[in-house]
């Protein structure tokens, strides 16, 4: 029987895939948009389980904002994306340096 | 649940959603000409949604007559005078935006409308009492910052802190967002109030992890140590209205948000979070005064200096009583005052071309070629520094007379002794601006809104600042109340 914690395992290890692939990904920017995608899938998982597990329809419903914010949070991040290889001609990660830090 | 009555309450936001809207069509039709227009037609219903969120400010609205929407949204005097304060920073954008951007000839309509857009997702994440709230609140100032990050398409430093904003922004918004889904997960629901219920006695682990990825997530909005490795570049690089308004509302914004879900959502859990705020607030004081020391660039310093002060109104927080969230209130305000102030006065560094100068370097020797630029700058540096008698020391002061009063004395002291390290950079820039041969880089002239904005700042960081203490205090202490006192 699959219960709520199974649920909140897949997410776990999805959102801790999702962080790594931000700060371990040496390549390109892409791969960081897709790995902000994944974080915020797996806290649909959760919310979506939590609803379910509970018989409290708030969680759905907030699943659903969150899937509208990312969309709006993809087309903004792309088009920021788009700039930046209009001014450097490169997405990768190690020639994001114009400034320290 | 009573519409009008809910409608009533949000009418600073109604304002701005609607002006924001119309002005959106305007720029549409009306194209990079209309700029200036919209610019004055954004400043206004600013204007307006501030006028529209003082009364309730002045008479310490609180109770159930200030919910809207069932649970949602709470229009009380805390949330209210933090909404003044954004509206007033917001508006302090616009009147400087212009100039800056028609200087290098990069002036569009969309900038007071996103500045617009922005400072009405704050208002939304300053009254929101629901996790559904704060998140629609967030992503809506967030999404409209990226972009002003981002806002100068063919210069290179600023596509890249918007990327670097918008890459270390989103990952926040994704930990915040995972605490909120374990924080519904095990309290069965998303009202503060009702979590506040679900939380009495022990914190369950899953509790605890929600709790602190909402605190992790909060940090790196609010740029609070160890959570602040993006703030340094940012600053640099988006054009500098754009990092006025980052050093200014969304710090008001997130730290007035994340002072509401701990006090109303985990009031009951307050020693499950002291650590953690106290920790951010130390680290904070001490990498913001450490990291600011080698800065040659003064939008960098300026950006290190908000960190270093944001470790001071946590402080305020990790009092966690009326006192302490009453003068965390009053050191934003204060904060705010001096940060505006502090970036007009770089924005009215410009070489002889009218270009902006950014190197400390290039200040030096200003007290000799600009006088009156070089006292106001001083005057902001000692104020931050918050040496007495200039009103950035009364920030500190009431912060630390609260900590003192909620029997954390080791706290203040460590936090006074770091106060002391931060002092070292600004006094610093004062020295090159008062000792140094002149540079002579600094030459171009200002124009009346950039001084008449200077003065105003200048004047109430002041000792004359004093006079509004119990002004302040009386409204801050309204507001604090009405926090704390949850219908």
């Amino acid at each position: 029987m699959i219960g709520i914690e199974h649920y909140v395992v897949v997410s776990s290890i999805l959102f801790v895939m999702g962080v790594l692939g931000i700060f371990l990904n040496r390549k390109n920017i892409i791969v960081i948009l897709m790995a902000i995608e994944l974080i915020l899938l797996a806290v649909n998982i959760n919310l979506v389980a939590f609803s379910a597990f509970l018989g409290d329809l708030t969680g759905q419903v907030f699943a659903m904002f969150v899937l509208t914010v990312a969309a709006a949070e993809a087309a903004i991040g792309l088009a920021i994306l788009v700039v930046y290889f209009r001014n450097r001609g490169t997405i990768a990660v190690d020639d994001v340096n114009r400034m320290k830090g | 649940m009573d519409y009008a009555a809910s409608f009533a309450l949000i009418a600073p936001e109604l304002v701005l959603t609607i002006s924001g809207l119309v002005l959106l069509l305007v720029a549409a039709w009306g194209g990079d000409k209309a700029s200036r227009m919209i610019s004055i037609a954004a400043a206004v219903s600013l204007g307006g949604a501030f006028a529209l969120a003082a009364p309730a400010v002045c008479t310490g609205a609180t109770g159930l007559d200030t919910m809207a929407f069932g649970d949602l949204f709470r229009a009380d005097a805390y949330a209210n005078l933090a909404k003044l304060m954004i509206f007033a920073a917001a508006g302090a954008v616009l009147v400087v935006a212009p100039r800056f951007f028609t200087g290098i000839g990069e002036m569009r309509a969309e900038y007071p409308i996103l500045v617009v857009f922005a400072a009405l997702g704050m208002s939304i994440m300053v009254s929101a009492t629901n996790l559904l709230t704060l998140y629609i609140g967030l992503e809506l100032n967030s999404l409209a910052a990226y972009v002003l990050a981002a806002f100068l398409r063919d210069d290179e430093r600023s596509a890249e802190a918007g990327l670097k904003y918008f890459v270390l922004g989103a990952l926040a918004s994704g930990i915040l967002l995972f605490g909120m889904s374990l924080v519904y997960g095990f309290a069965g629901t998303t009202n503060f109030m009702g979590i506040a219920e679900a939380v009495q006695g022990d914190l369950s682990t899953g509790m605890l992890f929600g709790l602190i990825f909402m605190l992790a997530g909060l940090a790196f909005k609010i740029s609070a140590a160890p959570f602040h490795m993006w703030t340094p570049d940012v600053y640099e690089g988006a054009p500098t209205p754009t990092t006025m308004f980052f050093a200014s509302a969304p710090k008001v914004a997130a730290v007035a948000l994340l002072a509401r879900v701990m006090m109303e959502g985990f009031g009951t859990q307050v020693d499950a979070w002291r650590q953690v705020v106290i920790a951010a607030a130390l680290l904070s004081i001490i990498i913001g005064a450490l990291g600011a020391i080698g800065q040659t660039n003064i939008k960098r310093l300026l950006a290190f200096s908000s960190i270093n002060n944001v470790g001071f109104i946590l402080i305020g927080l990790a009092a966690a009583t009326v006192t302490g969230i009453s003068a965390m209130l009053v050191y934003l305000a204060i904060y705010v005052v001096m940060t505006v102030g502090s970036f007009v006065a770089v924005l009215l560094m410009r070489d002889a071309e009218g270009n902006q100068v950014e190197g400390i370097s290039d200040l030096a020797g200003l007290s000799t070629t600009r006088p009156a630029l070089a006292a106001v700058m001083a005057m902001l540096m000692f104020s931050l520094a918050g040496i007495p008698p200039l009103f950035g020391f009364w920030g500190k002061f009431v912060v630390f007379e609260a900590v003192v009063q909620a029997d954390m004395l080791a706290l203040a002291a460590i936090g006074i002794a770091a106060s002391v390290i931060g002092a070292f950079y600004y006094i610093k820039v004062v020295k090159i601006m008062y000792f140094d041969e002149p540079a002579g880089t600094i030459t171009g002239e200002g124009d009346t809104p950039h001084w008449a904005l200077l003065f105003i700042c200048a004047a109430i960081v002041s000792p004359l600042g004093y006079l509004l203490t119990p002004w302040l205090g009386e409204l801050a202490d309204g507001a604090a109340a009405s926090l704390m006192l949850p219908a």
